[in-house]
């Protein structure tokens, strides 16, 4: 089995690792790498795309399995939409699969990079977690090796407990080997796209709620800068399936090469280069100003039909922009709060950043409900997504900052995200799930993994 | 604070940097350790004493709140244990970022006219080979990772072959060239190796070798000046720093001079 030592990133660039990588081609793989890791008395975590934020796919002095080499869509049914895949598929593979013959994931990331592997541990939400709940909520079965080298398979109905804790559970549980999904139909390749303004947060969060039952998908973007009677303005956009005949011509806008992120920008500038003239603005200056004009030009009330890769994956409309925030990188800091508390400690939380000079550099709000995954991260409420800079200078300061930010979410009845959160402690995390949930998941995690084989740096960070 | 308890989880706010120290226990071993401790890095303590180890690990975890000094017993002349060791210190610590080589015997022959095998064979098997015992491992290591530092303490004696203690010079120089191919070959793959020449350095060693001697400084400020240097990820140091011109005047005398005096 060849293993190679190396250095490991998160998403941000702001967390780094080292671990021997095996990779896996087939399940056997996988058996033979647990048998690996109980001779030389290893622990194991797997990797998809390594999109987290945080340390969820890192493993320092262990094993990581990078599970990319399994990426086969093993089955699908144009006809009922239900298609297999193996974990190591990237949505991107997935959508491009489906897309042509007038289907969509029901649930996306704000990145088609990510693994379905992935999606599946993160229980990843999209912009219509609040119509279409969480991705694993369209998962009909997936099969999984636990540590123990028993094989599973796992639905709604057939070991249900599994399903619901594999699923959200970071890979802390097993390794996942296959999982069937339902995609849903679509009438076009285009969406239906409303951008209005808000003027504060309370405006802000009432857009969010109202507009959400009228909806497909909603979100919001929020200038993070802004203070006094205008803290939490921004802009949401709102955006609406098309109804059977609503486009004339659903073949042609459905067509491959009419979702397609162009690689160039105005035809000519290509967008891999974009990122290195992000850099110069990567500092407070430079993403207030970016801030102001955003708003500026989001005051304009409008609606536009925009292609559905176009809308849902923003993240990638400039590759590698994480890098553009230099060497230290970036951490996002999530948090998902009740409706009626929102407003209160996303104030108290914005006040603070500008208070004490960390400002975020990009604000983005979306509307949620509750799932019944064991491992939820999931409110009847909203999230706020905050980014921020990471350098050496800030580090101190800014750790202490989020700490407050976690008193201020864990107080209001909040909850965290662990593919984004990266500095929650043991006892933050323990206390958002509830000690029940909390017993639950040590007890099938005593269960799955008796020898304590799966370990990554978050599962030792919030439950080691 | 138990000493068995794993350090915290790095995150991107708090990071930190992972080391192992060879020779950690006593002297400039201890300091450096200390050092690295104080500025944020897990560090394993690797030494023979299990005693004096354990008193320095307990002392700088109690300093630090937290567990960040992690003791491992070790005869860096049992050659064959290195690898093993090495491995379940990277899983414990949870990787490797910097590997610090100081563990080093001398035992002068006392005498011009005095020459011991035993003495000379010891030394060249702690300080050089058994530097090469770890260094090979850690070197593959980083290689693959593409990253990484690797410190070795060598010595001004080790600059040119003396009357006084030839056994002592001949590890330190045979340990001066071996980082130096080690550097020749990782630099291409970002590792950076450091060759830390220190004069002399008020420790147990010199005490026993020579007793007091001038000029001697504490092995503290030694360790400052080592990790400056590791920060700039330079190649070679003397340390303190007016060593590099009494060296540099040593390094040039004719050998027809350098056999008739006497040090």
């Amino acid at each position: 089995m060849r293993t190679t030592f190396t250095q490991l990133e998160n998403f941000g660039h702001s967390l780094n690792a080292h671990a021997y990588v095996i990779q896996p081609r087939v399940v056997e793989d996988i058996h033979a790498a647990f048998e690996l890791a109980k001779k030389e008395g290893l622990t194991v975590t797997a990797r998809g795309a390594g999109r987290s934020y945080n340390d969820a796919a890192l493993n320092g002095g262990g094993i990581v399995l990078d599970m990319s080499a399994m990426n086969l869509i093993t089955a699908w049914n144009p006809a009922t939409g239900v298609v297999r895949a193996e974990p190591g598929a990237t949505l991107e593979m997935l959508w491009q699969k489906v897309e042509p013959d007038g289907w969509w994931p029901p649930v996306v990331s704000g990145t088609m990079k990510t693994t379905l592997g992935g999606c599946l541990s993160a229980n990843i939400h999209g912009k219509n977690n609040f119509k279409m709940g969480t991705f694993g909520e369209h998962v009909i079965e997936f099969t999984a090796i636990l540590p123990t080298g028993a094989q599973v398979t796992c639905s709604p109905k057939v070991n249900a407990d599994l399903f619901h804790a594999m699923i959200s559970g970071y890979g802390m549980l097993g390794i996942f080997t296959s999982v069937t999904l339902q995609m849903k139909r679509l009438h076009s390749g285009l969406l239906t796209v409303d951008a209005l303004p808000v003027q504060n947060l309370s405006r802000h969060l009432s857009a969010l709620q109202d507009g959400a039952p009228h909806n497909d998908y909603i979100v919001g973007w929020l200038d993070t800068f802004a203070g006094g009677r205008s803290l939490g303005r921004g802009q949401i956009h709102a955006a609406r399936y098309l109804h059977e005949g609503e486009d004339p011509n659903p073949r042609e806008t459905m067509k491959l090469k009419n979702q397609i992120l162009p690689p160039y920008i105005f035809g000519v500038f290509p967008k891999s280069l974009l990122y290195q003239f992000m850099k110069p603005f990567a500092n407070n200056l430079g993403w207030r100003m970016v801030n102001i004009a955003k708003y500026m030009a989001s005051l304009r009330t409008h609606t536009f039909r925009q292609a559905h890769a176009a809308f849902h994956f923003l993240l990638d409309y400039v590759p590698n922009w994480e890098l553009s925030y230099g060497r230290g990188g970036l951490i996002q800091y999530q948090s998902f709060l009740p409706k009626e508390t929102a407003e209160t400690a996303w104030t108290e939380i914005i006040k603070l950043s500008q208070k004490r000079g960390m400002p975020s550099y990009l604000g983005v709000t979306k509307r949620h409900r509750p799932d019944k995954f064991l491992l939820s991260h999931a409110v009847d409420g909203f999230s706020l997504a905050l980014d921020f800079k990471v350098t050496k200078s800030n580090s101190k300061p800014l750790s202490a900052m989020l700490q407050e930010f976690d008193k201020v979410v864990l107080e209001n009845g909040g909850r965290f995200y662990f593919a984004k959160n990266s500095e929650t402690t043991a006892e933050t995390a323990q206390a958002f799930y509830g000690e029940e949930a909390v017993k639950k998941f040590r007890k099938l995690k005593k269960r799955c993994d008796p020898n304590g084989l799966l370990e990554s740096d978050l599962y030792r960070r919030i439950f080691g | 604070m138990p000493d068995t308890q794993k350090p915290l989880p790095a995150t991107p706010l708090n990071p930190r940097r992972r080391a192992i120290v060879l020779g950690a226990s006593v002297g400039l071993g201890a300091a450096l350790s200390k050092k690295l401790i104080q500025e944020g890095c897990v560090v394993a303590l690797v030494a023979r004493q299990k005693d004096k180890l354990d008193a320095l690990c307990s002392e700088l975890n109690q300093t630090t709140g937290e567990t960040r000094a992690l003791a491992y017993v070790h005869d860096v002349s049992k050659y064959q244990e290195a690898p093993t060791l090495l491995k379940n210190i990277v899983a414990e610590i949870g990787g490797l970022d910097a590997f610090i080589f100081v563990a080093g015997v001398n035992y002068p022959p006392g005498g011009m006219d005095k020459y011991n095998f035993e003495n000379d064979r010891k030394m060249v098997e702690i300080n050089l080979i058994g530097a090469m015992a770890w260094l090979s491992p850690v070197a593959e290591m980083f290689q693959n990772a593409k990253t990484g530092q690797i410190v070795g303490i060598g010595s001004v004696a080790g600059d040119r072959g003396r009357v006084g203690n030839p056994g002592y010079n001949t590890s330190k120089a045979g340990l001066h060239t071996y980082l130096e191919a080690l550097r020749n070959r990782l630099t291409r793959h970002g590792v950076n190796v450091l060759t830390v020449k220190p004069g002399f350095m008020k420790t147990e060693m010199l005490n026993a070798a020579q007793g007091g001697t001038p000029m001697a400084i504490e092995p503290e400020q030694a360790a400052n000046e080592i990790y400056k240097a590791m920060l700039k990820r330079k190649q070679t140091i003397y340390t303190p720093f007016f060593w590099s011109y009494i060296m540099m005047v040593i390094r040039h005398i004719p050998s027809f001079i350098f056999r008739k005096l006497s040090f």
